[in-house]
């Protein structure tokens, strides 16, 4: 908190792109990292006389983030024209939704720092198109690069709920979240796929209105969007003591100095010159399209933490850990499907890929998606330890086979890796170690605890490391009673 | 009744598409856009009492398109049209105390 006797006042609108195949309004293909201008067409580039159709799949996509924010779905959208002169966007407007946005009154509960829980009001959210980009060369010209122009963006702008830059950023962190398991988009944060406008205010506690908002735009990561809201506190607390008054400005974040610097000041409001855009068509959401998409909505990330805890007995840290991504997820979700559906293989699976599945993915710089493993196989390495087949010190080899998309059983099979359990193999081997140690014999009937180690020890080693240790101990100790 | 534009915001509307005029052009403006103005100003003479505004003129409603990427590649094209281009990007005069919208 900045200072006891100023209360906070936090409003975030956070752009996500979402991962559709084609563009808002033309056909060109949405895909990061692609040469310059390479997906874009007429449409992209705002040529006179097309003729653009909205993607019907990116205002699904929309549904989707609006029904996981609890929003309503509004029933007939109309699309707007958002006038405003810049290189990046060759129609000199964007498409959007503003008289009529996609969704309204939603609200995500989000865990603050202290424990609580806080449900945050989001006033609205809607659909528009992302603008290309600028490179801003030393030369005296920038460079354009319209291949995001067109991009699918879902807008959501929350009510002025936050109270401080700790609970901007929980907000933030749980929103990714919500939208990760709304399937939309990975919301990359280093790709640009999520960015944050921040507006914050300070007003004397108690006061009934709020102080002059200053607004930062596009910050493209939570930790920038906390370190500014805290410069912006003391900041616009010390302004207020020293009787001055905040002025409406733009500021932006300047990572080295962790402060915020003054970019503009806005003596007017902006005018965009909203219009109805004369050229797509209205759309119309009714009850059976709305319960359609409702049915496609994969399982929210709260709702599997609930699951792997009370179905599956998973510690709610690990549950937490599986839910970082909706690929992770839906992989162990999988796994379970798989098989490994017992308490104890789904711990099992849990711990191999926070701990083994995890280490190799970051060694080797890889999404889990892009690797040759399979929720089968883990399930069915599972098995294999569960059922003694192998041992946890086989299934490390066995392991690093599955990771290169190998069939564990018969993998472990063909290694000789399959641990031997088999009483008739295991007792003749047992006698053998006897016979051949006889003060073994007289130590254990003495007394001797150390002596079934050794004895363990050697039967280990007479196996080549396959025999299965927990019958083995058993067996072994019958044979010993029968001397 | 008529409202008439000012010179003054036809000065804004210019600075917002970023155009510059010189004072007798803006006046030339001025002078034409209030005519298309008083134009208008005609057709608020009608009453629209209980009349739904048309926001579109277009019959359909959802008309959309399946998610379905296709690339006509049309780059080529398009950069030969542009005023100027360099390493497929294109080429414009530097942008100052911009920032990105969207």
């Amino acid at each position: 908190m900045a200072n006891e006797n100023f209360e906070t006042t936090i409003g975030l609108e956070v752009h996500v792109e979402m991962q559709t195949n084609s563009k808002l309004l033309s056909p060109s293909p949405v895909h990061y990292g692609d040469a310059p201008n390479e997906n874009t067409n007429v449409i992209d580039w705002g040529y006179p006389g097309v003729l653009p159709v909205a993607n019907k799949g990116a205002i699904e996509y929309g549904m989707r983030v609006a029904l996981a924010l609890h929003a309503e779905i509004t029933e007939d959208i109309r699309w707007d024209r958002k006038n405003y002169v810049y290189p990046d966007n060759p129609k000199s407007y964007q498409t959007t939704q503003m008289r009529t946005p996609l969704g309204r009154h939603g609200y995500l509960d989000v865990n603050m720092p202290d424990g609580s829980v806080k449900r945050i009001g989001i006033e609205e959210l809607h659909v528009e198109e992302d603008a290309g980009k600028n490179t801003h060369g030393t030369d005296g010209y920038s460079y354009v690069d319209l291949n995001r122009q067109g991009t699918p963006l879902v807008e959501i702008v929350s009510k002025p709920d936050l109270s401080s830059p700790e609970e901007a950023y929980a907000y933030l962190e749980q929103l990714r979240r919500v939208v990760l398991f709304t399937g939309v988009s990975e919301a990359k944060m280093q790709e640009g796929q999520m960015r944050a406008d921040v507006n914050v205010s300070l007003r004397p506690r108690g006061s009934k209105t709020y102080g002059t908002r200053v607004e930062m735009k596009n910050i493209n990561s939570f930790h920038y969007v906390q370190s500014a809201l805290e410069f912006e506190e003391r900041r616009q607390a010390q302004v207020i003591r020293s009787g001055g008054k905040v002025r409406q400005e733009t500021r932006r974040y300047d990572e080295p100095t962790k402060s915020t610097l003054l970019m503009r000041v806005k003596e007017v409001a902006d005018d965009y010159r909203y219009f109805p855009e004369p050229d797509l068509s209205p759309i119309h959401i009714d009850q059976a399209w709305i319960d359609r998409v409702q049915a496609e909505l994969p399982k929210s990330a709260g709702d599997r933490q609930v699951a792997y805890v009370q179905d599956l007995g998973l510690e709610q840290y690990d549950a937490e850990v599986l839910t970082q991504t909706l690929a992770m997820a839906n992989f162990f979700d999988a796994a379970v499907n798989a098989g490994a559906d017992s308490k104890s293989a789904a711990k099992r699976v849990a711990n191999y890929l926070i701990g083994d599945v995890n280490a190799y993915l970051n060694k080797n710089q890889v999404e889990l998606q892009d690797t040759d493993l399979t929720p089968e196989n883990l399930a069915g390495m599972v098995k294999l330890i569960e059922d003694g087949t192998i041992s946890t010190k086989q299934a490390k080899k066995v392991f690093e086979a599955i990771m290169e998309g190998e069939e564990p059983e018969a993998y472990a099979k063909a290694q000789g890796l399959v641990q031997i359990s088999d009483p008739a193999v295991l007792t003749p081997m047992i006698n053998e170690v006897l016979d051949d140690n006889p003060q073994s014999i007289e130590d254990f009937k003495g007394g001797k605890d150390r002596a079934t180690g050794f004895l363990i020890g050697q039967l280990m080693k007479k196996s080549k490391g396959q025999a299965n240790p927990g019958v083995l101990n058993k067996l072994l100790l019958a044979e010993l009673n029968k001397r | 009744m008529a409202t008439s534009i000012s010179k003054e915001e036809v000065a804004h509307v210019a600075d917002l598409a970023k155009l510059s005029f010189s004072d007798q052009e803006l006046e030339h403006f001025t002078g034409q856009l209030q005519e298309i103005v008083a134009m208008c100003e005609k057709m608020a003479e009608v009453d629209t009492t209980n009349v739904e505004p048309t926001f579109s003129v277009t019959p359909n409603v959802n008309h959309l398109r399946e998610d379905v990427a296709d690339n006509w590649h049309e780059k080529k094209a398009l950069l030969a049209q542009a005023p100027d281009e360099a390493a497929d990007l294109i080429k414009v005069p530097a942008i100052l105390n911009g920032e990105d919208e969207a």
